[in-house]
């Protein structure tokens, strides 16, 4: 085993000014996740620790794995989040009330042990650890993709037919899940469109409002054909502070005996 | 600077992703927990690769996401079927199986 001295060799400054960015930036990113009330928020949280982690892959001599990372993580499994958030309901925030009494502090306690005992742990493991650095495992067969092919396609090739059969079930077993049998037959345009007339509602345009000599503003209600008064042709909210215009029959039989000549209009009235 | 402090960055996630999964109840943010789980396991795979010098621990951790990626195509079906029938997205409420 090499001395302490050369443990350090394989990491520059410029490495590590990129990883305390990084891991801050991965770790905040982690928190938000925990701590923000949202869904949608966890998730934009989640795909900046993914994006820094793609990073650190590359920072480890691990293009391949980086790349792999931006793709899957932040460019399908977190669109696939999205996505259901979406189907889910995004304002389907967490209900703050304990279910079980204590749940949170006991969690808060057991984790905190949990990370004291893996950092604790692990520093303790690699006081006296060396790092070989991955330059000449990339460059053995022409880069760090050849290496990993190699692998994959020989000693790990197994695991990658494996990996298939896993594939082809997670995507049959998504398909199965998602899947929703249709009891009844599939409506035709037809019905669609009966159902959209009975039910009582107006489906065109409603009629507008009433256009008179003397007013033609929304609140002006329009005539029906019997005399009557059309609410609808008054704007819901309008008719809602009952600003519409009370109709004065006097109104019309003032203005067609003006009009046809049999008074004149009153002073003062314009 | 250690590698190692790739390895404690990759304990410190585990252990806050480890935190979502039993404090956030809504199932889509435990399962994004999840997610941040494995890709710290990612991270300490690569870390380990590059200290022990080969390609091993990078070809394992490829193998973990696409598992990963199987496994959050099921996970997310399974909480829109449950969603479908329960309407709710909660880990607190589907509770039939208990009685």
């Amino acid at each position: 085993m090499a001395p302490l001295a050369d443990a350090a060799t394989d990491v520059n400054t410029g490495e590590q000014i990129v990883f305390w960015v990084t891991a801050i930036l991965s770790v905040a990113g982690a928190l938000g996740m925990i701590l923000s009330r949202k869904a949608v928020h966890s998730a934009l949280w989640v795909a900046l620790t993914m994006v820094n982690l793609a990073i650190l892959y590359v920072a480890n001599s691990a293009p391949f794995l980086g790349m792999v990372q931006v793709v899957v993580y932040t460019g399908a499994v977190m669109m696939l989040f999205l996505f259901v958030l979406m189907v889910v309901g995004v304002d389907s925030s967490d209900s703050l009330i304990e279910t079980i009494k204590g749940q949170r502090l006991a969690s808060i306690l057991l984790i905190l042990g949990i990370g004291i005992l893996l950092v604790w742990g692990i520093g303790n493991a690699m006081v006296e650890s060396t790092s070989v650095g991955l330059d000449g495992a990339n460059d053995e067969h022409g880069g760090n993709v050849q290496g990993i092919a190699n692998l994959i396609f020989t000693q790990y090739l197994l695991v990658f037919e494996l990996t298939s059969a896993l594939l082809i079930t997670a995507a049959m077993g998504a398909m199965v899940l998602a899947h929703r049998e249709r009891w009844t037959a599939r409506p035709t345009q037809r019905e669609l469109s009966e159902a959209r007339f009975t039910n009582g509602s107006h489906p065109g345009n409603l009629p507008n409002p009433g256009v008179y000599a003397r007013h033609n503003a929304v609140d002006t209600p329009a005539l029906l054909p019997d005399g009557g008064i059309s609410d609808i042709s008054v704007p819901g909210p309008v008719r809602a502070r009952g600003d519409e215009r009370s109709f004065d029959r006097v109104d019309i039989e003032e203005v067609r005996a003006i009009s046809e000549g049999e008074t004149t209009m009153p002073d003062g009235e314009r | 600077m250690n590698p190692e402090n790739y390895i404690i960055l990759s304990a410190v996630l585990f252990t806050i992703g480890a935190l979502g999964v039993l404090v956030r109840r809504n199932a889509i943010i435990v399962f994004m927990s999840v997610e941040l789980m494995l890709n710290a396991a990612n991270l300490a795979f690569v870390a380990f690769a590059r200290m022990n010098g080969n390609l091993d621990g990078q070809t394992v951790a490829f193998f973990v996401m696409v598992v990963a990626a199987a496994e959050v195509v099921v996970g997310l079906a399974i909480i829109v079927t449950i969603f479908r029938t329960r309407r709710s997205a909660s880990i607190d409420e589907p509770n039939l199986l208990k009685y």
